[in-house]
């Protein structure tokens, strides 16, 4: 194996007593996630928590997220506001993630974790599917998913609702940010999901029509919005059946920004005019100079 | 060859950190790693920190015991043989080295991971001087 000298190495003394330069001999950098700013963090923090303020917090969307299996597949529902603490980052962000042609996954969570996992999912079942020559396994995606998320033992904050039609049929997957999953006809993830669920536990019926399925799905997530504080804007669909997607962005718009009823612009002639006195100022021409411009 | 230089390509890097200050010419680094106690370098910054690091090396042993309990003893002990000639293919100390080979066995030419993604050491901003690296590759130094 061979060996690497770090980047802080002292300069060799070239003296008479030939000092045994100071190296620290360490592994080849490696990529992947980098620890060296954690204790640094740590102090800050308490730092700034003895002045009383507290750090800036990642991007979060505190979220509804539910699915549905009906009879020829899988129906993938959505909110879409995006939290920063208590103030809403993104009135309109996109939830629904694209896995492979057949494979959609909903996230909730931190924002940019749900992001990164399902983009590097998203490659690798590519690379995996070019090398199979066959069309990606929604289990394959769970099974990938899953053990990425317990490798980083829940520290990347993605909770998913996964879901999509293979060789085998419709299937809807929700995973948890430690890399639990549950296989099951109906589920919901979120801030929002205690809402979504009594909507489901209510009206789900096994193998319902497309149009029901939908209709049950937009009411789950809405449910959420009115009812959490977390979710709100519009409702994202994704309808997924054998050989097609129906990506419906919005589907239906549950909160929309109020129409003005005033105005405070006054309208031309509403102050009478009494006297007009009209003054020509007379300018004469003194001195007139050109300057060209540099055009080279 | 020189037989020191030798015994110094086979023997395993061990990190020794907190031993000797970080910074350059022996002066602790206070503005990269912050000020020094004992404890700090003994224990991890982050619970996933030893994990991560040991990660691929407990990946392999795993896949290698589930290898000789299925296959028998010769299939990991020859793989192991071809890592080991893989691993050996690098370019000079200083210089980042793709680890084609050595990737291609593992499988990992097919997958993609945050170790692609983020700090990538083919883009890493510093690097070791050079002469020294080589000098102590050869056990010049």
């Amino acid at each position: 194996m061979s060996t690497h000298a770090a980047s802080s190495t002292s300069r060799k003394h070239k003296s008479l007593f030939t000092k045994m330069a100071m190296l620290t001999v360490s592994r080849p950098p490696l990529g992947g996630f980098s620890f060296e700013n954690c204790k640094r963090n740590a102090v800050l923090e308490g730092e700034v928590n003895k002045v009383g303020c507290s750090l800036p917090t990642a991007r979060k969307t505190g979220t509804t997220i539910c699915g549905v299996v009906f009879k020829d597949g899988v129906v993938l529902g959505a909110d879409t506001r995006a939290t920063e603490g208590m103030v809403v980052a993104d009135k309109n962000c996109s939830k629904i993630h694209y896995i492979s042609p057949n494979i959609y996954c909903c996230g909730a969570g931190t924002a940019a974790d749900t992001e990164m996992t399902t983009q590097i999912i998203s490659s690798n079942l590519e690379l995996h599917g070019l090398s199979t020559g066959r069309l990606p396994r929604v289990a394959t995606a769970n099974r990938m998913l899953k053990q990425m998320l317990f490798r980083y033992q829940g520290y990347i904050g993605a909770a998913l609702v996964l879901g999509g039609v293979d060789c085998n049929g419709p299937h809807l997957y929700s995973i948890y940010p430690h890399g639990s999953t549950d296989k099951l006809p109906y589920v919901t993830m979120g801030s929002g999901s205690l809402a979504a669920m009594a909507v489901f536990e209510d009206r789900y019926k096994p193998d319902m029509e497309e149009e029901a399925a939908k209709q049950l799905v937009r009411d789950a997530i809405a449910a959420g919005i009115f009812n959490d504080l977390g979710s709100g804007s519009n409702i994202d669909l994704c309808v997924i059946t054998k050989g097609k997607v129906d990506y419906i962005r919005p589907h239906d718009e549950a909160n929309k920004k109020g129409i003005r009823t005033g105005d405070y612009k006054y309208k031309g002639g509403t102050t009478g005019v009494l006297t007009k006195v009209v003054t020509p100022l007379d300018l004469e021409l003194v001195d007139e100079s050109v300057q060209t411009m540099d055009t080279s | 060859m020189n037989t020191r230089g030798l015994r110094s390509q086979l023997k395993d890097s061990i990190p020794v950190a907190g031993l000797c200050p970080q910074g350059q010419y022996g002066v602790q680094d206070s503005l990269r790693s912050g000020f020094t106690s004992a404890k700090n370098e003994l224990l991890p910054s982050h619970p996933l920190e030893l994990s991560e690091k040991n990660f691929q090396l407990n990946q392999d042993k795993m896949n290698f015991s589930t290898l000789r309990n299925i296959q028998g003893l010769h299939a990991p002990l020859k793989l192991q043989m071809e890592y080991r000639a893989a691993r050996q293919i690098q370019r000079l100390p200083f210089l980042p080295s793709s680890n084609l080979a050595l990737d291609t066995l593992r499988g990992s030419d097919e997958s993609i991971g945050f170790e692609d993604i983020l700090n990538d050491p083919a883009q890493s901003e510093m690097m070791g001087e050079p002469h020294m690296m080589v000098e102590y590759k050869l056990g010049l130094l």
